[in-house]
């Protein structure tokens, strides 16, 4: 095998960028330091809910290394805009949502603990802190609106005078009559409360920026930890309105992870770059842990009722959904998009379901805003949806493989009653390779020889799908979306034969450096070390819209693969002519051009040398150079989908659910390199069973405090609290890129919490228990079977 | 973190004179505690003590019928000492479950004592034990040491010297640790030596360790998990949060107590 082929498509290739990352070689926004750099400190607000009287900085002003401080009154006067949300949903009546202002620094109410007062400008970190505490802000403390499930009360605080009962939006998707109907005429109907517990992204680097103003250009410049730097330039500039979009440059280096929290554009990097051309020097804000749980932009945070229709013979009729989910204090960048087109569109999961209604309340609470965390929507909809599929199997007494399999969509494209047309797929392929995985046939056996040890085995399966490749731009411009969701791609080829790609993708953990390098590998036959990924700096790379939905393979990829089209095309051009050959007559493969039927031939550097020594070429027939842009817009989502099953022993006296084994059969379509494949699908599935049984984002109640501020409270998964993972593969391919790909980076978030929440409800004999499943509430939930098990 | 003077004194008397000395001091060990403290801006000494440099607190030390730990000696070391492991091999094993491994190599027994952390694990060995705690100005049973929440018999510019641990003859510590911190939730740690039978309970209680005398004497008269099966603390003064209700803990400190029993055979 030639070196190219070993690191071609489908070859387990080791990242190329580890060993920058492993040995601290990695260059993260902290580790940049520009020349006479200052430092930034956010005063935050102490309270869910205040109206700000006063603030008096003239303590902090003359502090010592004191440089500037900002409030909210500052940037207004300056006439800069707030930040957006960049979707807009329509509610059932017609009307848009309803917007409550955001501002960069709070002007005259804080709304959540740990939103921004004031912006302090010092020499060093610790000067700036210090001076924040000599901010007075007289605060009026306000009563604080938290709870989910009494936001919307009349007598309930308001959040934002623009949205009465706290609501922003009243949603609904499907068909309300055909829903009615279904139920109507059904045999049996399940219903079922639930709630998707609030979680805390933690990406292993908290944010960061670097704000800088050349006065010679009038340049601004912003180091930032985004996954998508492009549409932070387009925000910042076009609703913003701190420079225009020509003299702002964003540059979005090494990122330490994202997991949808790094999307969003936040007012710390807004607030630093502003100020930097008022202080005249660069400034510095790196978030600290605890500001990091505080402002990231949370995830889920749902409550439901659900109710599926059956026949008598176990097949589904219809599903009616009622979700109120929670907006936090502010909409963030695209949190009114979560919880509808990407939620509502993916209940009917892998199932036949003639008519579904939904119905969704965005509200507003003074809690942190909420807005896409890894699967966004899809882990909303896949854990609802898994888990009264579950509750039908226990109430009709179909086993839980047998109700999915009379359920399964068989024939494709299959249009659901929620908009998505899902292209390929093979349900049932998927789920029998899972079961044989774990041996289902075996679990009663392995149920009662774990009783005799005093524990309880319960399983679960989850039969996922969720809608990748964000997305076809008219799609989502008619569902509201104030950008299109395409992906660009520049290849240029250097004289020596290397290659540049300029991709519109951010890679912050997801290995694109060596992906797509392979890509290249496979097309032009060159190794990938010879192949440089460039990505994060919007002046190298014209545009592009980011990394998040699991996007960057199917679209960002395809942009590439299109882009390497021309490349061939171009290249072969120029072999023709120094051959003296016609074009139709040259093949490409392994990295050589040959002219079908001869022993002449070139390889892939004596042609891009060629392309810019252009000696003789044809004048108006062949351009030197050789440098190709794409851009693509893909024509439908993508829809990776799978089944994992999950097997659980609950401790009694404790309660603690220790998960003994952890199958995962998922379908991405073609997959370029299955370790990095691997990796996600891991990392993925840490993350759902950390919401399953570990972590939960909690609000005092009455005060509107963060309770789980710290790792002392909000648990995140450590490997000691995770099964090894058995994975296996499936394989349709995906009809609508030219790479077959589907994404794999949400679907193990994704699939994975109904399946352990079915698997510990299964063991304990319950219907529900909420996530997380902590010891504590699975040994409260068998304090209360107990007694009426024994009565039964 | 504000400003403070740092020192690292060499000797036990020079800790001491820069005590008397200064203004508002702490005494700094593994930091493990205190450092996060000062980041946090909850506290403002005028000046940290480190007593890191002090040789004569870091050993570990078996003579007669007891082990001599130094204050200052890491957790990690406790965890990994022959002698410990031979003549306490429960003590060991705490050690070895504090924290994680950078704690571990950081954290000290004479800091995890005087911090007496409600969830922390040495204070239900100390108590257990029958522990001595050498100060430099006196000798504290570990019955008179240990006085509520993060509160203990210590005055001030008291430094901690040594631990004495007498051997027992059966023990044994079975934490259950909150999910998030690792800390205990409820940790029981049994005993029986010289001094009698012993069951010291921590993370469960609002006023930090304390003894359960009723399991106690039911393991007086007969040593075996099913003497402490069916005896319930009662949840009033026990912890509430987040992460289980006080009944949940009062029922973890039975179910903790028989496997600990069952564990020291
Ligand atoms: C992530 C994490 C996890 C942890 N998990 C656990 C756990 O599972 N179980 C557990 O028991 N502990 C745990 N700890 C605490 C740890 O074990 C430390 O032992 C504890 O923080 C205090 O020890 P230190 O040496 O770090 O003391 P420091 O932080 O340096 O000091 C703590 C306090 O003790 C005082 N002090 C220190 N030494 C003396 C002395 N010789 N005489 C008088 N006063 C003194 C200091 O002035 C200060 O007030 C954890 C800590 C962290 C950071």
């Amino acid at each position: 095998m030639s070196e190219a082929a070993r690191e071609g498509i489908g070859q387990p290739v080791r990242r190329k960028e580890d060993f920058r990352f492993i040995t601290g070689n990695g260059h993260y926004t902290d580790d940049i330091s520009r020349p006479r750099q200052t430092y930034a400190y956010f005063l935050r607000s102490p309270h869910a809910h205040a109206r700000i009287r006063a603030i008096d900085t003239s303590a902090a002003e003359t502090a010592p290394g004191v440089v500037a401080v900002f409030t909210g009154r500052q940037v207004a006067d300056d006439g800069l805009g707030g930040l957006i949300c960049g979707w807009t949903v329509t509610s059932k009546d017609g009307t848009p949502m309803k917007v409550g202002p955001h501002p960069i620094l709070a002007l005259d109410t804080v709304r959540y603990v740990g939103d921004h007062v004031a912006l302090v400008v010092a020499e060093t970190l610790a000067d700036a802190r210090a001076a924040a505490e000599l901010i007075e802000v007289d605060y009026e403390a306000l009563p604080a609106t938290v709870a989910l499930d009494a936001c919307q009360a009349s007598d309930a605080a308001q959040v934002h005078a623009e949205a009465p009962r706290n609501t922003c939006f009243e949603w609904e998707l499907g068909n309300k009559a055909e829903t009615e109907a279904a139920f109507a005429r059904a045999a049996r109907v399940v219903k079922l409360d639930l709630t998707n517990n609030r979680l805390i992204p933690n990406a292993m680097e908290p944010r960061a920026a670097i704000g800088e103003y050349d006065k010679g250009s009038g340049i601004y410049t912003l180091h930032t930890t985004s996954q998508n730097p492009h549409v932070a330039r387009l925000v910042l500039s076009a609703f913003v309105g701190v420079a225009p979009e020509h003299k702002l440059r964003v540059i979005a280096p090494d990122v330490g992870g994202g997991f949808g929290s790094k999307i969003f554009i936040y007012a710390e990097e807004t607030a630093c770059v502003w100020a930097a051309a008022k202080v005249g020097r660069p400034i510095k804000w790196t978030g600290d842990r605890s500001e990091a749980f505080l402002s990231d932009a949370h995830g889920r945070d749902h409550l439901s009722h659900a109710e599926l229709a059956l026949d008598p013979d176990g097949k589904f009729l219809g599903l009616r959904v009622k979700t109120v989910a929670n907006l936090g204090a502010y909409l963030s960048t695209f949190s009114a998009a979560v919880p509808t087109y990407l939620y509502g569109t993916l209940l009917s999961g892998q199932y036949d379901i003639p008519a579904i209604h939904v119905e969704v309340d965005g509200v507003y609470t003074h809690t942190a805003p909420v807005d896409a965390y890894r699967g966004a929507g899809r882990p909303e909809a896949t854990y609802l949806l898994e888990r009264i599929v579950e509750t039908a199997a226990r109430e009709t007494g179909i086993d839980p493989a047998e109700i999915r399999r009379r359920n399964f969509i068989r024939s494709f494209p299959h249009q659901t009653p929620v908009i998505m047309n899902y292209d390929a797929g093979d349900y049932q392929a998927s789920l029998d390779a899972a079961l044989e995985e774990i041996d289902y046939r075996g679990f009663a056996a392995r149920k009662s020889e774990a009783a005799k040890r005093g524990k309880l085995r319960g399983i679960g399966i989850s039969s996922y799908i969720e809608a990748c490749g964000l997305a076809p731009s008219a799609a989502v411009g008619s569902l509201g979306a104030g950008v299109g969701l395409w992906e660009s791609a520049e290849v240029r080829v250097n004289p020596t034969g290397n290659v540049e790609v300029l991709t519109g993708s951010h890679s912050h953990g997801q290995g694109h450096e060596t992906t797509f390098a392979q890509l290249v590998a496979s097309r032009l036959g060159i190794p990938i070390s010879n192949v440089e990924i460039v990505h994060g700096d919007t002046d190298k790379v014209q545009f592009g819209m980011g990394t998040y939905g699991s996007r960057s393979g199917a679209v960002g990829m395809s942009a590439i693969d299109k882009a390497l089209d021309k490349i061939e095309a171009k290249a072969k051009k120029i072999a023709a002519h120094l051959m003296e050959a016609a074009v139709e007559d040259i093949t490409f493969e392994n990295g050589a051009f040959t002219v079908q039927g001869t022993d002449k031939s070139l390889v892939w550097a004596e042609v891009s040398l060629a392309a810019y020594t252009a000696h003789g070429f044809p004048a108006g027939e062949i351009e030197p150079g050789l440098k190709e842009g794409a851009f693509y817009d893909p024509t439908n989502f993508t829809f990776p989908a799978g089944a994992h099953i999950c097997e659980v022993e609950v401790d009694p006296d404790t309660g603690i659910a220790e998960i003994v084994k952890f199958v995962a059969v998922d379908d991405f379509g073609t997959i370029i390199n299955p370790m990095i494949v691997e990796g996600q699908v891991h990392g993925g599935i840490a993350q759902g069973i950390g919401q399953a049984l570990l972590e939960h984002g909690v609000y005092d109640p009455t005060s509107g405090q963060l309770v789980t501020g710290s790792y002392m409270d909000y648990c995140m998964p450590r490997a000691d609290d995770l099964p090894s993972f058995t994975l296996g593969f499936t394989k349709t391919i995906c009809p609508s890129n030219p790479l077959g790909m589907k994404g794999c980076g949400e679907a193990g978030a994704i699939a994975s919490p109904p399946a352990v929440i079915n698997a510990v409800t299964d063991a304990l004999g319950i219907r529900d228990i909420e996530m997380p499943a902590t010891p504590a509430r699975i040994w409260q939930a068998l304090q209360s079977a107990a007694p009426r098990a024994a009565a039964e | 973190m504000y400003q403070f003077n740092y020192e690292r004194p060499k000797t036990l008397a020079d800790a001491e004179a820069l005590l008397a000395k200064a203004d508002d001091p702490k005494i700094l060990a593994g930091g493990q505690t205190l450092i996060p403290t000062l980041k946090q801006r909850l506290a403002m000494p005028s000046d940290l003590i480190d007593i890191g440099g002090i040789k004569d607190l870091d050993f570990i030390r078996a003579e007669g019928d007891a082990v001599m730990i130094g204050a200052a000696t890491r957790h990690a070391k406790v965890a990994q000492s022959a002698d410990v492991k031979k003549h306490n091999p429960a003590l060991a094993a705490l050690a070895a479950g504090i924290g994680d491994p950078a704690v571990r190599h950081m954290g000290t027994l004479g800091g995890s004592i005087a911090n007496n952390d409600p969830a922390a694990d040495y204070p239900a060995a100390c108590l257990a034990l029958d522990a001595k705690i050498h100060t430099t100005k006196r000798l504290i049973e570990a019955d008179e040491f240990f006085k509520g929440m993060f509160e203990t018999a210590l005055q001030d510019s008291e430094i901690i010297k040594e631990v004495t641990f007498p051997h027992p003859e059966k023990a044994a510590y079975m934490k259950f640790r909150n999910p998030a911190s690792r800390y205990a939730m409820v940790g029981v740690f049994v005993s029986k030596g010289p001094w009698g039978i012993r069951v010291a309970v921590t993370g469960a209680g609002q006023n930090g360790v304390f003894r359960v005398a009723e399991m106690e004497e039911a393991l007086a008269k007969n040593w075996s998990p099913d003497a402490v099966a069916n005896i319930k603390v009662p949840a009033r003064g026990l912890n509430a949060d987040l992460h289980g209700t006080a009944e949940y803990r009062a029922h973890l400190v039975t179910v903790m107590a028989k496997r600990a029993v069952a564990a020291a055979g």
